[in-house]
């Protein structure tokens, strides 16, 4: 008899935590409007704000005069650890006639690229930054090898 | 001292032409929801029945260590996120610790705390994680929304002040990477609140569920001393009753100021690790509350050279993750990069005991065991 009650019991204990459960469940469905945490991405694209630390693809920031501070001595590259930052390198000459080491070109390779902030770390004069893009598909693989550098850009004056 | 273990040394047989006439083998994985991942289980039953589980691992080996001796002991760190990404935090301040030790580094007391807070926020977002994908392991689809809707709260801070919301990379030898966000407190206390509100329901729910308790109590049972001999740590092993909490044993940074209980439960099921976690969320929060207004200020990295050199020797070091302990060793030969790295990881020791767990149980409650038991496949695979 005894395991005829315990089984009952169990039988009735599992309607009410069932019912218990529901209960909650269907305030949540009558009740979503006051909690709603979903967001309509992509309808939300222009309103939609991320963090200003948010990690997306590093960029080489320039100026209104399209001047950039970067002075081309590769810490970055050295600091990457899967080799997704390549500088290179060109001799300028200055006003005295001497050769100066400068940037050539930035290529960057968003494809290997972890998010790791470690060459912003080691940037010794700020010139890159993470920037807040973050829809980088593209539907051929070359397309996410960059070339940070804008064309014509060239070192702000006082940066060593 | 603890009793002799009942663990038997069988011959280890090949899973495929192993067993008697009438047993079935039968292939869980290596893509299967409920295995979390890339885990491939060959399962011999008798009937409904399971009578020896064969964990194949590989499918996701990416060769960590090898790989990480090739890295400088900065830029090492980040790699080691991608093992147990669901506590990328605790792995990071893991290696971290490790390196100091080689450097004799002194951390800044504000440094330690932002780090013993961000560990506590990752430990939370992963027990949350783990608490919506186990009830939907035994049949329960709401509480993972639920879940997901607190651990949200925690990506964002972590987003906020880290920049990225899973691999963060925030720890450096030295210190953290940048100092916390202005809002961070701001948005933790409004977590803490949310969360003392909605603890309630997770009980509701799922804890005070019979037909959970029915699924769960009783099931994969494992003693002290079998949890002992498999190298069993973090919650699995303190719902057997084992101590082997890191932050009480070996107290690193500031959990040796902090009070906190660590949780132990004696029943050694799956209900009893269950209750371990849940509890130890409330610790975790009681822990984040001691030290959210109490933030020393000062300097949050210290200060170190371009390069990092660790002398000649070798070093090791151990924290307590989300899933047991972790351990990194690391054999220096004086040069930039590691001679060799080891990593101890809390998945793969807890993982070896499944087969003991689950064999006499019925296959339905196998993937109750791998639920209660928190497996993260990337952990155990490296």
């Amino acid at each position: 008899m005894s395991f005829i009650k315990n089984y009952l019991n169990d039988v009735w204990g599992a309607v009410k935590s069932l019912a218990t459960g529901m209960k909650l469940t269907s305030q949540y469905a009558i009740h979503h409007k006051k909690e709603k945490i979903t967001q309509l991405y992509p309808d939300n694209r222009d309103t939609l704000l991320l963090p200003e630390r948010f990690r997306g693809e590093v960029v080489l920031i320039h100026d209104e005069n399209n001047e950039h501070a970067c002075t081309g001595c590769t810490a970055c590259e050295i600091a990457c650890p899967n080799g997704s930052i390549k500088i290179i390198t060109k001799f300028d000459i200055t006003p005295e006639g001497k050769k100066k080491k400068a940037l050539d070109t930035f290529v960057y390779h968003l494809d290997m690229c972890t998010m790791c902030n470690l060459c912003i770390e080691a940037c010794p004069t700020d010139a890159i930054k993470m920037d807040q893009t973050f829809e980088h598909s593209v539907t051929d693989r070359n397309d996410l090898i960059k070339i940070l550098n804008k064309p014509g850009s060239r070192i702000r004056d006082g940066v060593e | 001292m603890y009793r002799e273990s009942t663990i038997v040394n069988e011959s280890a047989s090949l899973p495929y032409n192993g067993g008697d006439e009438g047993d079935m083998i039968i292939n869980v994985g290596p893509q299967h929801p409920s295995t979390h991942g890339v885990l491939h289980l060959i399962i011999t039953l008798n009937g409904e029945t399971v009578k020896k589980v064969d964990p194949n691992l590989g499918y996701i080996h990416r060769s960590m260590e090898k790989m990480c001796e090739s890295l400088t002991y900065r830029q090492f760190i980040y790699v080691t996120s991608r093992m147990d990404y669901l506590s990328a935090h605790i792995n990071n301040h893991c290696c971290a610790l490790c390196v100091e030790k080689g450097l004799q580094l002194e951390v800044p007391p504000r440094a330690q705390v932002i780090r013993v807070l961000m560990d506590e926020l990752t430990r939370l977002a992963s027990h949350h994680l783990w608490w919506g994908a186990f009830a939907m392991d035994v049949g329960a689809l709401t509480p993972f929304f639920l879940a997901f809707r607190e651990r949200e709260m925690i990506n964002d801070i972590m987003e906020e002040t880290c920049g990225t919301r899973l691999t963060m990379n925030y720890m450096v030898p030295g210190g953290v990477m940048a100092d916390l966000h202005p809002d961070f407190q701001k948005r933790v206390h409004e977590f803490i609140a949310h969360f003392k509100k909605k603890i309630d329901e997770y009980d509701e729910l799922i804890t005070d569920n019979i037909i959970f308790q029915n699924r769960t109590k009783g099931i994969g049972y494992i003693s002290k001393e079998d949890a002992i001999a498999f190298g069993m740590t973090g919650p699995s092993a303190r719902g057997s009753g084992v101590q082997c909490d890191i932050r009480k044993l070996y107290p690193y940074e500031v959990y040796d100021k902090l009070q906190f209980d660590e949780i132990i439960e004696t029943g050694g099921d799956c209900f009893a690790r269950y209750m371990v976690r849940m509890k130890e969320m409330k610790q975790s929060i009681s822990i984040i509350e001691q030290l959210i207004d109490n933030i020393p200020e000062g300097d949050f990295q210290a200060k170190t050279k371009a390069v990092l050199k660790l002398p000649k020797g070798e070093f090791y070091s151990r924290v307590e993750t989300a899933r047991g302990e972790l351990g990194v060793y690391i054999i220096s030969e004086g040069a930039t990069t590691p001679y060799r790295i080891k990593f101890r990881s809390p998945g793969y020791c807890n993982l070896s005991a499944l087969d003991h767990m689950a064999k006499g149980q019925k296959i339905g409650d196998l993937v109750a065991i791998m639920g209660a038991l928190d497996l993260v496949i990337p952990d155990i695979d490296r």
